[in-house]
């Protein structure tokens, strides 16, 4: 069949099962655009700011497992995708971006709209492809998705020049094994290494396993479980790993790092092993890395060899997927007990609770742990969440436990302000049947907020959560404590939400009191598209614990206990 | 004999535009210590061979290699200083023979290498030299009181000994660099 470049994208597209792509038309990127009229199985979104298609394709890749597309035109369509880019390479979700390029003749005569966008995002894709010739593009396509989804996931750009669009060939649908031989991504472990891990865990008093990403990337869930439940093994989860295991089980102790439940902090200082499944030791879990548990054998398995040992050195190493090597191991893995350490971990844990501030008397003023913590009751503890960054973000992550994988995203590594809401919407594309809420800060919310247009537009039912403390509260928070209280660039004046909301069309509701939040959950539920709720938070709220950057892990800022005085 | 204070790692990657800009890049972005880093054809068209040094003492080679492999161009990496290899620097450096002295001490100093002149005039005389790294330096060293004027050093490339061969015999490209009119070979289509 004779087509053009265009349509075999589109082909393409439809041989990988893509159903939805988030894009923003624009000269040279019109030819995909008009193929897009042949192809009406594949849904469009068209979005209001490239980096919201960036964000929603990441969106759905990490609610689904499956891979994300946005597209964009070139020069500042293609600039404008690379914080998401960057964002889902951070956080390892498989995406893979089409821009539009200027024909190949005029390529590099600084044409209009011309951006060397391959060369740009050399640092931020797993990979990049400038496509020089039509008769590459079907094996391009095809290795692009490949390499976004396999190994450690990623997101691949294709620049695709406008001439090339057009350009007609025979096209025949590459089939067979598709062939990079400088692409093999490690999958089992070997004999030695796995005999080396065993017989850590087989002498571990201590042991810990510290469960991250990777958990869900590889659906490594259940095998997580086994070992966990058999060794009798305490489980800390990192920020993006919340969902491995469900957290109501009692050997979740909770998340670890610098906003991290105490007691998964103390436990990691104080271990004697640490197990390492699908994680990086982020600065934001470790804190200084010279004293990071400092007693412990450490086992690190990781689809990426280039982890192993970079931040903190390991005992044993294994560069594999999690799932496979976890079922390699499962089988001698041995049945212990450690009812001493897991007394020891629930001791901290209890004292942790005296400390929760949803355990104090309500002061009259609405907090946001409140707040989190009522919409996880009022939504039965099973909504889809995305949260955006900052001291939302960590409220998201204290107060509102996950008991399924791909249920709880957010921007962990890059820590992308603006993230919340598009991901959101791209979530509600790849799980429409799951109830999503967008938790979002007043921040945040506005550097993305023209989304709320694509969110009306195509009737996509999220619900968008404001937390307003009329603060960029987190850089406050470190104001605060590590800048004598210097309030500089953080005191942050916000439109009135509802009556934005309502020159959207969209219904919303301000809720300034902790008795109107269940009610704040019904109306949410009661329409069809999006809504908005403002939650008017106490202003200067603290998240506790804090590691302050670079200290040790167990040197966190706790909350007094209720008598022992105030902050 | 290796030079201990440096580690060498070899790359055989895919010979396609921008490659090298991808290596440079990781190299950059990972904050990577390099010494050197070489770029040359290999005798399959499609393959091109690099040859990285670093400072061992700022940076791990087998980190290196880690991150390097994860490119999807690179298709094998090697760490040759871990293993018996021969390694050379190629330098051309031009040093001033404008008296008899000067144009003596060069010939002599020449003798004594792996050196030897390759352009001489009444002003300057250009010595060539391949050979190990630090015995270009050492040439370098002895040299310098003559007056060098210019310089230019190839940078090391290395290779292992004996039957340590790094290749990428299976090696198929889906399609070969565009030929003088400018088209295509297309393979496996």
């Amino acid at each position: 069949m004779l087509l053009s470049g265009s349509e075999i994208v589109m082909e393409c597209l439809l041989r990988e099962g893509v159903d939805v792509i988030f894009g923003y038309p624009g000269g040279a990127i019109l030819p995909t655009y008009d193929a897009m009229t042949k192809y009406p199985q594949i849904r469009h979104v068209l979005v209001r700011h490239e980096q919201g298609a960036a964000h929603m394709a990441d969106g759905y890749a990490r609610a689904t497992g499956r891979v994300g597309v946005a597209i964009a035109t070139s020069g500042p369509g293609a600039t404008n995708l690379v914080t998401g880019i960057a964002t889902a390479m951070m956080d390892s979700s498989p995406m893979v971006c089409i821009t539009g390029q200027v024909p190949r003749g005029t390529i590099g005569s600084d044409a209009f709209q011309e951006c060397d966008i391959t060369g740009i995002t050399i640092p931020v894709t797993k990979h990049n492809y400038l496509v020089a010739d039509v008769r590459e593009l079907p094996h391009i396509m095809r290795e692009a998705f490949h390499i976004a989804r396999t190994g450690r996931p990623g997101p691949v750009l294709i620049d695709i020049p406008k001439d090339v669009q057009n350009e007609k060939i025979e096209f025949v649908y590459p089939e067979g094994e598709i062939k990079l031989p400088g692409y093999r991504p490690p999958s089992i472990a070997s004999d030695e290494e796995l005999s080396a891990a065993l017989e850590l865990i087989r002498n571990a008093k201590r042991p810990m396993i510290l469960a991250g990403h990777g958990i869900m990337m590889s659906g490594a869930s259940q095998e997580l479980r086994e070992l966990s439940e058999r060794a009798q093994i305490p489980v800390s989860l990192t920020l993006l790993g919340k969902g491995a295991m469900p957290e109501n089980h009692p050997l979740v102790v909770g998340m670890m790092g610098m906003h991290g439940a105490a007691a998964c902090n103390y436990g990691i200082q104080e271990a004697d092993l640490l197990i390492a499944l699908g994680m990086r030791f982020d600065d934001r879990e470790t804190g200084n890395v010279k004293t990071y548990s400092p007693n412990s054998k450490k086992i690190h398995i990781d689809i990426d060899p280039s982890e192993i040992n970079k931040n903190i050195s390991v005992d044993v190493g294994i560069a594999g997927d999690l799932r496979m090597v976890l079922s390699q191991m499962l089988p001698s893995v041995p049945s212990q007990q450690h009812p001493e350490w897991i007394a020891r971990i629930r001791d901290w844990q209890e004292d942790g609770d005296e400390r929760d501030i949803v355990h104090h008397e309500t002061t009259g003023k609405l907090l946001g742990a409140q707040v989190i913590n009522d919409l996880w009751k009022a939504t039965g503890g099973d909504a889809l969440t995305v949260s955006d960054v900052g001291q939302h973000q960590m409220l998201e992550a204290q107060y509102y436990p996950h008991q399924r994988p791909h249920t709880m995203l957010t921007s962990g590594g890059l820590g992308t302000m603006g993230f919340g809401l598009p991901a959101a919407i791209g979530a509600k594309f790849g799980k429409p049947d799951e109830e999503v809420w967008a938790i979002v800060g007043d921040g945040g919310f506005q550097m993305t907020m023209c989304e709320l247009a694509t969110a009306k537009q195509e009737n996509v039912k999220v619900n968008i959560v404001i937390l307003n403390n009329e603060y960029l509260g987190m850089v406050r928070q470190w104001q605060e404590f590590f800048y004598e209280e210097r309030y500089h660039a953080t005191p942050m004046f916000s439109p009135d939400f509802v009556k934005l909301a309502a020159a959207y069309d969209i219904p919303a509701m301000r809720v300034t009191s902790r008795d109107q939040i269940e009610e704040s959950v019904k109306f949410a539920r009661s329409h069809e598209g999006p809504v908005l709720i403002e939650y008017v938070i106490e202003k200067e709220e603290i998240v506790y614990p804090m590691v302050p950057a670079g200290a040790d892990l167990h040197a966190m800022l706790r909350r007094p206990k209720p008598g022992e005085g105030t902050k | 004999m290796p030079n201990s204070l440096k580690q060498t790692l070899v790359a055989l990657v895919e010979n396609k535009p921008g490659v090298l800009n991808r290596v440079a890049s990781l190299l950059r972005r990972r904050n990577f210590n390099v010494d050197s880093l070489t770029v040359g054809r290999t005798h399959s068209p499609h393959i091109s061979r690099m040859t990285i040094v670093v400072d061992a003492e700022k940076a791990n080679g087998w980190r290196i290699a880690s991150n390097l492999v994860k490119l999807v161009n690179v298709i094998d990496v090697k760490l040759v200083s871990e293993e018996p290899h021969i390694s050379r620097d190629m330098a051309l450096i031009k040093v001033r023979t404008d008296d008899t002295d000067s144009r003596n001490n060069v010939t002599l100093i020449c003798e004594r290498y792996p050196a030897r002149i390759v352009d001489i005039g009444m002003k300057v005389a250009i010595v060539e030299i391949a050979a190990q790294e630090d015995i270009v330096e050492a040439l370098i060293h002895e040299l310098e009181p003559i007056g060098i004027v210019e310089m230019v050093r190839t940078g090391v490339v290395a290779m292992g000994r004996g039957v340590r061969i790094l290749d990428a015999e299976d090696y198929e490209p889906l399609m070969n660099t565009p030929n003088p009119n400018g088209d295509y070979q297309v393979y496996g289509v």
